[in-house]
């Protein structure tokens, strides 16, 4: 079968709606398929990586903690726009640490996120097959 | 070409489903071929069997339901989306101890995978909402 590009670009706060959470199960089923996964975070969509959530007080789950999952799923493509965080007032330390283990590089453990301006994160969705938007 | 459509809203509250159905039956026409229309999101809320709009206004589950009927479309709603809003086919409202079911002739519900099976297989996967 043949290997396309995916992307999944994920726009919206992790907790409101409902986009967030069924946008992850998307993508771990997908990642059974073998395909060349990526994810894009932009606009308010960057919160959903932020670190430290709890969710207690609205009485839902804090699904947050499966990002870090990820890398198990060889999804290590995770593209953070830059000018969203700066919007928001974000830095890459806002947000979870996620990492990967290189498996042609005796493990080594490799960060996921990349931080690309708007114009770069551009030319990644043009190279993709499908972009999926939640 | 082959295509295949991702819808994303429930019928009604939002225009992506009338769009989708606009587009497939469009695309149809033009001589293209459909794969398979995926509900996801609220747009599981299409398939059901039990909504009454007003007379004067379109009927969009009964559309879609008719399109598939015409033309032999694959209408798959997810289950995963399906179960939390309660919509059931026959056998898994059975499975679930449930006396009723809601889904409507011509859909059928299946796993995420048939829509990534939809990227991989057809030449354009096309979202409507979200």
């Amino acid at each position: 079968m043949a290997v396309k590009k995916f992307m999944y670009v994920n726009r919206k706060a992790p907790y409101g709606t409902i986009y967030a959470l069924e946008s992850l199960e998307v993508v771990l089923i997908g990642a059974a398929f073998d395909q060349d996964v990526s994810l894009a975070f932009i606009g308010d969509g960057v919160y959903e990586l932020t670190k430290g959530q709890k969710t207690e007080a609205i009485g839902q789950k804090n699904f947050s903690p499966t990002y870090s999952a990820l890398g198990d799923y060889d999804v290590n493509k995770i593209y953070v726009e830059k000018e969203s965080l700066e919007e928001r007032g974000l830095t890459l330390d806002d947000l979870q640490h996620l990492v990967w283990e290189d498996e042609d590089e005796d493990w080594a453990e490799k960060d996921s996120i990349r931080l690309v301006s708007r114009s770069e994160l551009a030319d990644v969705m043009a190279e993709q097959d499908i972009c999926l938007s939640f | 070409m082959k295509f295949s459509i991702q819808i994303n809203e429930g019928p009604y509250q939002h225009q992506a489903s009338d769009t989708a159905y606009q587009f497939a039956r469009a695309a149809l026409a033009a001589g293209h071929e459909i794969f398979r229309v995926f509900f996801y999101h609220d747009g599981v809320n299409n398939a059901t069997k039990l909504a009454v709009p007003p007379q004067d206004d379109r009927d969009i589950p009964k559309l879609w339901s008719e399109l598939s009927k015409e033309n032999d479309l694959d209408l798959v709603v997810c289950i995963a989306a399906a179960q939390r809003r309660g919509m059931m086919d026959v056998d898994e409202a059975k499975r679930q101890g449930f006396e009723d079911n809601n889904l409507n002739e011509g859909f059928r519900i299946s796993g995420l995978g048939q829509l990534i099976e939809a990227g991989i297989e057809s030449d354009r996967l096309v979202v409507f909402g979200a």
